[in-house]
């Protein structure tokens, strides 16, 4: 089997995996360095390999069984085997994984790796599960990359230990443990019924299952969301969610801020593909739990914000907000409200998960004097000799103080813009186009009501955000006394890096929101992607040109 | 059969999500555990049930797949089996450092104020 650039699409799952493994063989400390570049070309080869794919997928045709990318994993012929696709929807994730891979990454090498075993390794495992449950278009499979990205995040959870962490871990595991079992009934539901795994196969099937078979379907479905929704943070589902967030390290945090939005893309792709357009008599099922749950998930969020005392729980329910808003876009989108309100809510799901990550990895330059963690990082920076490293920095490294201040604080603005939607930035885009597209015609036609609510919410959750921000960016950088802060260029470098996506996102908004368009109008005509899954080309089916 | 093989499944399931709402981790774990049975069992009985009939068919020529159990099932039965095996005892580590810290097998790592 040569490699052919049909093989790039197995790239994201398998580069984590062969650097993940390697690394566990230096294991030793002294071979910090070895770790340290496999992981960094690991995440660079990530981002690059994202990119191409990215531009892949927005070249393939949006006519029925366009060239979208597919890989028959072992070539088995689609509905047998497990199939890998690449839509615009999954290039668009990935891309989104690579980009909060680097800086997380960056930050941790501020001595926040050091505290505990395996970071690295647990890191690339965790980018691993990720990669694969936005590729595979297998519901099974799924859910084997499901569990692997989740066992990797219960390590990064406990990572540096401690028993505020041990405490979440436990939760946080023992919640999504039971999720999990929650996804395998709902699978098994749906393989009992129509007898298949693979996604694009099982929407095939649908529109002319019998009657009677339909409402065991539906339930399967159902509780194959309530697995979703739980790592998506749905509102009664979501209250193990902040307590876990706060309780990460930052750069873990920061990898955290996608996890909700797995849930997220899980719940977007079975539902349009299962009860989207086309669905026969399932159309739109589950339409109105999503639209309401995501709407009081926001609402949940937005108490949230303005009743948290620390920056790390008002970051953990801005999170949920972020979710509710997308997962109630969602539920318009399939209760009928047309693709370009769903290409508001994908760019929003972009612009607010760059946001909150660079939140997560602001938090704790900006809590330092609070004691406890900024002594534990002294001491493991004299225990390490973090000094030398911070001389090497140029410029930017230890600042006179109200540079570094002026950084973060600026930093600080740029998330709190994003975050609550104010012009200019990406989010005040994204609400926009999602504000928009509720108000044609499509969106109105779900019902007016309904609009109108989810408008004040958003509205309103943007105005909580905006007062819940400020509040905490007057208390640290406005009336605050001491001096005597310093920030290492590599804890607010990654954070600016990961604004400057967001900057870029908000120039380049057309070509951004174009792009999000025509991944809405794929989302919205399923036969693309079930057509385009049934006639995946076999290797061995044609003409054998170079087989060695 | 049916009925045997479903009070099974619902009883395992209900005695499992009792034991997770308990307050001690030991209850829990034991309680996800014996959800984690059900589930398995559950996945088991999604590709019907048969006496007798082997899963793995023979090579080549006409194959009655009436005479045959349905294998994808009980191949993901066992992926169900090893996974959640396996993060059940990541749990129960997590559990005993849990227990380590807060010296009390409480979930909340604190007895309730009574």
């Amino acid at each position: 089997m040569t490699v052919t650039p049909e093989h790039l699409l197995i790239a994201p799952i398998l580069i984590p995996f062969f650097a993940g493994a390697l690394m566990l063989l230096y294991g030793d400390e002294k071979q910090r360095k070895a770790r340290l570049t496999l992981s960094f070309g690991s995440a660079f080869a990530l981002l690059l390999v994202a990119f191409e794919l990215l531009e892949r997928a927005s070249q393939s045709p949006m006519a029925e069984g366009g060239a979208m990318g597919f890989y028959l994993l072992g070539d088995w012929a689609a509905p047998y085997g497990i199939v890998l696709v690449l839509d615009r929807l999954s290039a668009m994730m990935l891309l989104l994984v690579a980009l909060l891979a680097l800086p997380a990454l960056i930050y941790s090498l501020a001595g926040w790796q050091r505290q505990g075993q395996h970071f690295h390794a647990l890191f690339q495992f965790l980018l691993m599960g990720l990669n694969g449950a936005f590729l595979t278009g297998d519901l099974f499979n799924l859910f084997v990359f499901f569990e692997v990205l989740l066992a990797a995040s219960y390590g990064l959870l406990l990572h540096g230990s401690g028993p505020v962490r041990a405490r979440a871990g436990l939760h946080y595991i023992a919640v999504n443990l039971t999720a999990s079992l929650m996804f395998l009934i709902g699978v098994s539901l749906i393989y009992g019924v129509t007898g298949t795994l693979n996604m694009a196969h099982l929407t095939g099937l649908i529109p002319d299952l019998p009657e009677a078979d339909r409402p065991l379907l539906h339930a399967g479905g159902a509780i194959l969301a309530l697995a979703f929704l739980v790592k998506a943070g749905m509102w009664p589902l979501s209250f193990w969610l902040p307590t876990a967030y706060m309780a990460g390290a930052p750069p873990v945090a920061a990898i955290f801020a996608i996890l909700t939005k797995v849930g997220v893309y899980a719940v977007l792709r079975l539902s349009m593909l299962m009860f989207g357009p086309g669905a026969g008599p399932s159309v739109g099922v589950g339409a109105e739990v999503l639209m309401t749950g995501g709407m009081l998930t926001v609402l949940f969020g937005l108490l949230g914000v303005l009743g948290s005392q620390a920056l790390g729980r008002m970051a953990g329910h801005l999170v949920l907000i972020s979710s509710g808003t997308v997962l109630a876009v969602v539920g318009f989108a399939l209760a009928g409200a047309g693709p370009a309100m769903l290409a508001g809510g994908l760019y929003y799901l972009m612009a607010s998960t760059l946001a909150s990550s660079a939140l997560f990895l602001l938090i704790e330059p900006m809590s330092r004097e609070d004691g406890d963690i900024a002594a534990m990082l002294a001491l493991t920076a004299d225990a390490y000799g973090i000094e030398d490293l911070q001389e090497d920095e140029d410029a930017g490294a230890s600042l006179a103080i109200p540079t570094s201040l002026a950084m973060l604080s600026l930093c600080f603005a740029g998330c709190l813009l994003v975050l609550s939607g104010m012009p200019p930035l990406a989010g005040f885009v994204g609400k926009v186009a999602i504000l928009s597209g509720l108000l044609t015609d499509g969106g109105l036609s779900v019902s007016q009501d309904w609009s109108w609510i989810f408008m004040a919410v958003l509205l309103a959750s943007g105005l909580a955000t905006l007062i819940g921000l400020v509040r905490v960016g007057v208390q640290v950088f406005w009336t605050t006394e001491s001096t005597a802060q310093r920030v290492w260029a590599l804890e607010v470098g990654p954070a600016v890096g990961l604004l400057l996506i967001v900057v870029a996102m908000t120039v380049r908004a057309e070509d951004v929101l174009r792009y999000m368009e025509a991944t809405s109008r794929a989302l919205h005509s399923p036969p693309v992607y079930t057509t385009g899954v049934g006639l995946a080309p076999r290797i061995s089916d044609q003409p054998p040109e170079d087989t060695p | 059969m049916e009925f045997v093989l479903s009070a099974a499944i619902g009883i395992l399931a209900a005695s499992g999500a009792w034991l997770l709402m308990r307050p001690r981790t030991f209850q829990v774990i034991v309680g996800l555990c014996l959800l984690s049975y059900a589930v398995n069992l559950f996945i088991f009985s999604m590709g019907r049930l048969t006496v007798g009939a082997p899963a793995v068919m023979p090579r080549g020529g006409f194959v009655n797949p009436d005479a045959y159990a349905d294998p994808i099932p009980q191949a993901l039965v066992l992926t169900a089996i090893v996974i959640s095996f396996a993060t059940t005892a990541l749990f129960l580590v997590v559990m005993i450092a849990a227990r380590g810290f807060s010296g009390t097998d409480h979930v909340d790592g604190q007895e309730r104020n009574r």
